[in-house]
């Protein structure tokens, strides 16, 4: 394997702070909170009434005829590859030599139930003759192939939360093994259906804070009671640094290495010790070639959940080692998007890079109370400025099955 | 109940709308589904279909790959 140095050109995404990046990431600055009570009628049967719904709707972007053969996770993910596309100058390059990697967590769950009621109410003739390549997982991935011509290779790895950093870890050795020289990588995800709503709420992973919908995601408050979910997506694209310099595009950081592990401990708790998700950032620092110290900056997993939080910390204390982890800043926007499920790895990894190019951190809202078992230094409350001399980042996403996956990212 | 020839006409133009995204006025005789409307065999599924419920003519699918241009699906659904 050819140890290509592998760098960040072209940044897009959908959340439910904005319609792109540059309202994602002035939103994620100032502390906003991206989450809102849910207007639906369905959600009087439900325990959990609010959300992170996309704040712009994708038919917005997409003509109608287009969206109504795409599920809603292709249409964020094609409306944050476009703009990422964009943003890297609108590379020319062989498209035999233009991969894709991009997941999503659930798939194509909304078009799966939505042509299930058709199917009862009316029968199968008037099932979508596109139900299949709208909900198969890998749709996102493949619309994104066909609207770009992307022919060396579509992929989407699936690892519930950690998908989309999974997507980027494997298009960073795409890229590095020679199967490319671009990579549209990234994640995807549309489950803002009551079925959904109602299996994380039964296996009570759900905030309940009803009467506070903005502050219920509140990563490693005392009185966090669950993740709150959110739709999107974020899309990176992925250059081998020679590719980058000879078109002279403008390079935002380099994706320097990534590290997975699995905890395989519970289907879905996390190791309460921290051990795999210290091993997977132990491997991505090796993979990068950093130490510990290089680390200035961590994007949490963070969800607000009871038992994910603070094992967290503790992973990044085994990992870092203590010289190191008493130096870490750490955040999680996840307290201002909510959990965008298979897209959170990759509006976190954009978040990671800005805060390498900007130089500043955003912060956690939402803390009243830190946890007093936390064990590092988290950003709270108003964004920080990154240390002009801070060289690497880490961005965590974590899935239930126990999947950890780390990725580097360090200034040019 | 017969439709006359500009009735279904326009019925196909609404449907092809709809699905395809082509505009109504583009909708004539002449064309042909996959060379001049960029239609593919998954949108001519959904369009047979909704022919159906506008018109009440069911279009079998031995019959569909048949139908090559708005002019075939006006004689068909006449016939």
């Amino acid at each position: 394997m050819s140890n290509t140095d592998v760098v960040v050109t072209g940044l897009g995404a959908t959340t439910p702070l904005g319609g792109d990046v540059a309202t994602t990431w002035s939103a994620l600055l100032e502390g906003r909170s991206g989450i809102s009570t849910l207007t639906e009628d369905w959600v009087a049967d439900l325990p959990v009434h609010f959300a992170g719904r996309a704040a712009e709707e994708p038919s917005e972007k997409l003509p109608r005829a287009r969206l109504r053969r795409l599920d809603r996770t292709q249409q964020f993910a094609l409306i944050a590859a476009k703009e990422a596309w964009g943003d890297a100058g609108t590379p020319d390059v062989d498209p035999v030599r233009l991969g894709v990697v991009l997941s999503s967590g659930i798939g194509g769950i909304l078009t799966i139930l939505e042509q299930y009621d058709i199917f009862r109410e009316k029968g199968w003739k008037r099932v979508s003759p596109f139900t299949v390549p709208m909900l198969m997982p890998n749709s996102p991935a493949a619309a994104v192939a066909l609207e770009f011509s992307a022919r060396a290779g579509a992929h989407s790895p699936v690892s519930a939360c950690a998908s989309s950093a999974e997507a980027i870890a494997n298009a960073i050795d795409m890229i590095r093994v020679g199967r490319a020289d671009i990579v549209i990588a990234g994640g995807t995800e549309a489950a803002l259906h009551p079925l959904n709503i109602a299996s994380f709420a039964s296996m009570r992973a759900l905030s309940t804070r009803n009467d506070d919908p903005q502050g219920a995601s509140r990563p490693w408050d005392v009185n966090r009671d669950g993740f709150v979910m959110s739709e999107g997506s974020g899309v990176v694209i992925l250059e081998s640094a020679e590719h980058a310099a000879r078109r002279g595009a403008r390079v935002y950081a380099v994706a320097a290495g990534a590290g997975y592990s699995d905890d395989a401990h519970d289907i879905v708790a996390p190791d309460p010790e921290g051990t795999g998700q210290a091993r997977a950032i132990l491997s991505a620092l090796t993979n990068a070639d950093l130490k510990p110290t290089d680390i200035a900056h961590v994007n949490a997993h963070a969800t607000s959940t009871p038992t994910g939080d603070v094992s967290e910390t503790a992973a990044i204390r085994i990992a870092l080692g203590d010289t190191a982890a008493d130096q870490v800043a750490v955040t999680s926007t996840k307290s201002m998007t909510g959990h965008l499920l298979g897209g959170a790895g990759a509006v976190e990894s954009i978040a990671t890079v800005l805060t390498l190019h900007e130089g500043r951190i955003p912060p956690t809202i939402n803390i009243e109370e830190l946890d007093p078992d936390v064990q590092v230094d988290i950003v709270r409350d108003k964004q920080r400025e990154l240390p002009a001399e801070a060289l690497a980042a880490l961005n965590e996403s974590f899935g239930f099955g126990g999947h950890n996956i780390a990725v580097v990212f360090r200034r040019p | 109940m017969a439709h006359s020839e500009e009735e279904i006409l326009a019925g196909l133009g609404e449907i092809i709308d709809e699905i395809a995204g082509v505009p109504a006025a583009d909708v004539t005789p002449e064309k042909s589904f996959v060379d001049d409307l960029d239609i593919d065999s998954l949108s001519m599924v959904e369009i047979a279909v909704a022919a159906q419920d506008k018109f009440g003519v069911e279009i079998p699918d031995d019959q569909l790959k048949d139908l090559k241009t708005v002019r075939d699906v006006i004689n068909y659904i006449q016939k």
